[in-house]
This record gives C-alpha cells, structure tokens and sequence, in this order.
C-alpha cells in the first residue's frame, strides 16, 4: 500500500472504532433482561426519564457497567502496549510485573486470611476492602520491582524477575485458598473470575481519574517507547533518560492495571491481545499512532465482551467477563504467534 | 573531534587499557583493530557514555563528555552495533526518524527541515527504495544500511560503530566500509568502526586504532603497516600477516 493509502486507511479505520464504541456501548445499554426502549434509555441518560425504575436500571445499573466496559479496555490495552515495547517481547502484557499476583494476594489476604483469624466482613466494607487491598497489593510489588530495577541494567532480568516473583505470589494464594473456608473461598474464586457488573457509579469515581492519570502518562510517553523499540542502548545514545522512562511507563502501567484489577478482577488477554490488533490493522510500530489505536481496538473489545455477556444473560447464562476475553483474545495471540512464525 | 585523555578501561576487575591519550579528527575513517576480548566494544561503549569510565577523561569539540547531558550528547555522537531490530511492523522510513529524536518535541513530531535530513540520511546510504519497506522483511546487509542511515539521521559529527560487518558477506563488507570511507571524507564526519577484517581495515580506513593490551596504539594506516605492530599481535602458527599485501597469509 502506498504513503497515502495507508494514511487514509488509518483515518477510516480510527472513524469505524470511534462509531463502533459509540453504537456498542448504545446498544450495551439497551441489551439486558428488563426491555427497555431507545427513548427510555435517551431519556434516562438525560435525566427527563419519568419511570424511577428504568432510570434505576439505565443509570445505576448498566451505565457503570458500559463505562467500566469502557475504562478498563482503554488502561488494560494501553498497559499492554507499554509492556510489550518496553520489554520488547511480543507475549509481555499489563500483568507481567506482577501486578494481578499482587493484587490477588492483596484480595486473597482479605477474604481468605481474615476470616480465619476471626475477622469477617460483609456489604460495602467487603466490597472496599477487596478493592483497597487489590491495590495496596500491586502498588507494592511495583514498588519492590522497580526498587529492585535501579541496579539492574539488562530489562530481561526485570522481565524475569515480576514473573518470578508473581509465582511466588500464586503460590502463597494457594496456600490460602487451601486453608480458606468454602465461603471465603467463593468470594475469592468471584473476584479472580473478573466482573464489569458489580462496578457502581461511585467506584467509577476513582476508577476514571486514575485511569485518565494513566493514559495521559502513557501518551506522554510515547516518544520514548517509540526510541525503545531500538533498545535501550540505542535508546540512551539518542538522549533518552532511560531510568526516568522507565520508572514513568511502570507508573502508568500500574494506574492503568491496577486501577482495573482492583474494582473489576483481572481481566485476561486484553491487554495482551490489543496492541497486536493495533499493529496489525493500523500497520505501524510509531506509538504517535499505535498507542490510540491500541486504546480504541481496547475500549472496543472490551464492550463487545460486555455485549456477549449481557445476550448470554438473558439466556440465564451468567458468564465471568474473563471467560469472554479469553475466547476472543487467544485467537488473536495464536494467530499473531502462527503469522510471526510462519515468515 | 573526540580527544581521549590518559583513559582507563577495566571489565570487572580485568584491565583493559591504561593511560590511552589520542585524538580522532573530523574527515577521518579509524579502524578500531584488536584480538578477541581486548576491550574494543567496551572503548566504543566508554565514548557513547554507555559504558562507565573509572580514571581519565574523554573530550568531543573540547566539552568533557560527563558535563553534558544526555540530549546534548545524542546531538554530538551516534552508535550503531551489530544487533538486529526485530520489531513488527516498523517501516524503515520510521525506523531511521527515530534518529531524530534528540532534536524533536515531546510527541516526536517531525518538521519540514526533519523530513529534509531523513531523506539526505536515506539516499546517502542507499536505502531511498526501502523506505515503506518493514524491517523485518530486510537483509542482514539492507538492515545495517538503515542503521547507519538512523546514525546519520542524528546529524551528529561523531558515528562510532561496534562491528558493523559482523553478518555481512563479503561484497556487502566492502560496501559497507566503502559507504564509511564516503561518510567521512565528503561529509566530514568522525567515524571510528571496530572491526576483524584486518585487510578491509588497512584498505579503507585512514587512520588504525589497534589494542596492545594495555595499550591503544593509534596511527595513519601506512605508518601502521609499516611499525611491525600487527605482525606481532596477530601472527600464530598457522598464520602471518604479509604487509605488502596487507593481508593476512596461512604459514606454509
């Protein structure tokens, strides 16, 4: 394809993203058990909505859902894509730091070990503590890797060492998991299986800031991720500080991540499968285009997930959001793999 | 123009070179020679301000290198090593922008003048056709091209370069330490390049920089040639450097 062919592929294929997530995150508020008509949820969204219970059910209940849809494919998409250029490897994701380790022994800690101390909690204070925790959590093993990441030169060691580290992490969950009793055991089983659902319009609050906070890192960022796609001695001899850029996308990562993870789980393959689909469609590596690109395909996946979710639902399947990310991202990931191989 | 100034290299506790003093000109081609493990790539390494530099000082256009940062320094030396960039969907045309970047803004945007020194940097090394082509789809000997064009998209006055012929056959050797000898005699660039092809090296080049652990001996290559210094570090057994022919000759 020619310069400007290519130019102009990429304007339309960014328009259809931009329309699509506006018609699927329409079309999420209108799918669900209860029939609600277009000029209702119009209405409720506006606030002229005469019926208190379909404004209920359009603005409390699945607005936050379609806005959670929203935030958390942009962040876990945008994270993904930091990870990969940083570590240059096309299988690191969002969670390669440890991050969802963290967070899930944060959460493993709250639900699983409380309760055997005798400490039991439940309602809000369940659901605030399985949120404070998740993060605490991944901001400490940030913290630990990135404190450790200052005496290592070569960005493999730091590579191998979140992922060692996150199996450490797994590995003392499981020990709780064991030693859990069935019903803490379920609230932890509920919150690894992810869930846009249970996100309100209050956690959603905290959830946008720190996600905005994240993404306009990540942007910041971009001409050092675009100068790290030579590595980082290339990197440093073009001016790059390369210590700063890289504790600034580690920050980023884990707003985007850890924000997402913690009000709604850990969601799987998103991050990973995005900046692929990005790469591929928008056919560059500059990150002056891929980082949005990354972001849309993000915000787009995650709502059509939402959209499987809610059909499903209506059947009386109640499927976990990380069932459906699964079963759409894997494929990606195989045929990236297969294509990459196969040259 | 680079000054070395009684300079220490060490690997871990291993000394590679003490006291170097030399200069490297503008206009000038220098073939950085040496056995395996002498301390080249980490000498290139120390220049580029990758490396750390235990005793001495290393001076381009009369700044110490420690006094200036990092955005200074990129606009004053340029690498280029041996590995191969892997990355997918990564134009040439993208690839040799990047080199812009220590004169570009925060979001790496590329002005008009940009755009003219890209261009100069692509016909200059040849790679014009490949503009729009992925890197990944490029030859050993194409994809070292467009590392020396990102070098020259820098506009720096120094390029080092650590074994840039290292996968290369041989016509493209030739080529490539062609396009070096060009680089620095028409656009005046200072151009030092490490390297194991002796005869290349003593054909091309203008000035040799050759380790004689701990030494760094550096001289015009004629004068090298005839100081007797190659034949002592690189004669064994079985082979014997013939300095009428400039080349290396198995023993009979």
């Amino acid at each position: 394809m020619t310069r400007d062919g290519l130019h102009i592929w990429r304007i339309v294929l960014f328009t259809l993203l931009c329309i699509g997530i506006v018609v699927l995150a329409f079309a999420d508020l209108l799918i669900g058990t209860t029939k609600v008509s277009i000029d209702e949820v119009w209405a409720a969204l506006t606030g002229s909505c005469t019926n208190p219970q379909y404004e209920v059910i359009v603005y409390r209940m699945r607005l936050p859902k379609v806005l959670a849809a929203i935030v958390s494919g942009m962040a876990l998409a945008a994270s993904g894509l930091e990870m990969q250029t940083l570590f240059r490897n096309p299988l690191a994701g969002p969670y390669v730091l440890g991050i969802n380790a963290g967070a899930s022994l944060g959460v493993a800690i709250f639900t699983l070990a409380l309760p055997m101390l005798g400490i039991a909690s439940g309602g809000w204070l369940m659901r605030l503590g399985i949120t404070g925790m998740a993060w605490v959590g991944s901001a400490a093993i940030l913290l630990l890797v990135m404190a450790l990441s200052r005496h290592i030169k070569n960005i493999n060691v730091i590579l191998i060492l979140g992922m060692m580290l996150g199996s450490a992490i797994s590995a003392v969950v499981n020990i709780l998991q064991y030693m859990g009793t069935d019903e803490s055991l379920k609230a932890f089983i509920v919150w690894t299986m992810g869930s846009l659902s249970t996100v309100t319009l209050s956690d959603l609050e905290i959830l946008i800031p720190v996600t905005v906070l994240g993404l306009i890192l990540a942007i910041a960022a971009i001409k050092s991720l675009n100068m790290l796609l030579l590595g980082e001695s290339y990197a440093r001899t073009m001016g790059l500080r390369v210590g700063l850029s890289r504790s600034i996308i580690f920050l980023s990562t884990t707003l985007l991540a850890g924000g997402v993870t913690a009000f709604c789980g850990p969601i799987g393959f998103i991050g990973l499968a995005m900046p692929h689909l990005a790469r591929m469609t928008f056919r560059t590596a500059d990150h002056r285009i891929l980082m949005p690109g990354t972001i849309l395909w993000g915000a787009f996946a995650m709502l059509i997930c939402c959209v499987v979710c809610d059909i499903m639902a209506h059947s009386d399947l109640l499927l976990p959001v990380n069932t459906v990310t699964s079963l759409l991202g894997v494929p990606i990931i195989i045929f990236v793999v297969f294509r990459n191989r196969n040259r | 123009m680079i000054q070395l100034q009684e300079i220490s290299l060490w690997f871990g506790s291993k000394r590679l070179m003490t006291d170097v003093t030399t200069r490297f000109e503008c206009g000038m081609l220098t073939a950085l020679l040496g056995r395996n493990g002498t301390g080249k790539s980490t000498l290139l390494r120390a220049i580029a301000s990758l490396g750390e530099l235990q005793r001495g000082n290393i001076i381009i256009d009369g700044m110490p290198i420690g006094e200036l940062n990092s955005v200074e320094l990129a606009r004053r030396i340029a690498f280029v090593n041996t590995e191969r960039i892997a990355v997918e969907a990564l134009s040439v045309y993208d690839l040799v922008a990047i080199g812009r970047s220590p004169y570009t803004d925060w979001s790496g945007h590329l002005r008009g003048k940009d755009r003219e020194i890209i261009e100069r940097a692509l016909r200059i090394t040849g790679v014009e056709a490949m503009r729009n082509r992925y890197v990944e789809s490029l030859s050993d000997g194409e994809a070292q091209r467009v590392m020396i064009a990102r070098a020259l998209a820098q506009d720096t006055p120094v390029i080092l370069l650590d074994e840039p012929t290292a996968f290369l056959d041989l016509p493209n050797r030739y080529e490539l330490c062609t396009l070096l000898t060009r680089l620095a005699h028409d656009e005046r660039k200072c151009i030092i390049f490490s390297t194991h092809e002796l005869d290349i090296a003593l054909s091309l080049a203008d000035s040799i920089a050759l380790v004689d652990t701990p030494y760094l001996r550096h001289m015009p290559t004629d004068e090298m040639i005839a100081s007797g210094n190659i034949e002592r570090l690189f004669n064994s057994d079985n082979v014997a450097f013939d300095a009428a022919s400039r080349s290396i000759r198995m023993q009979r």
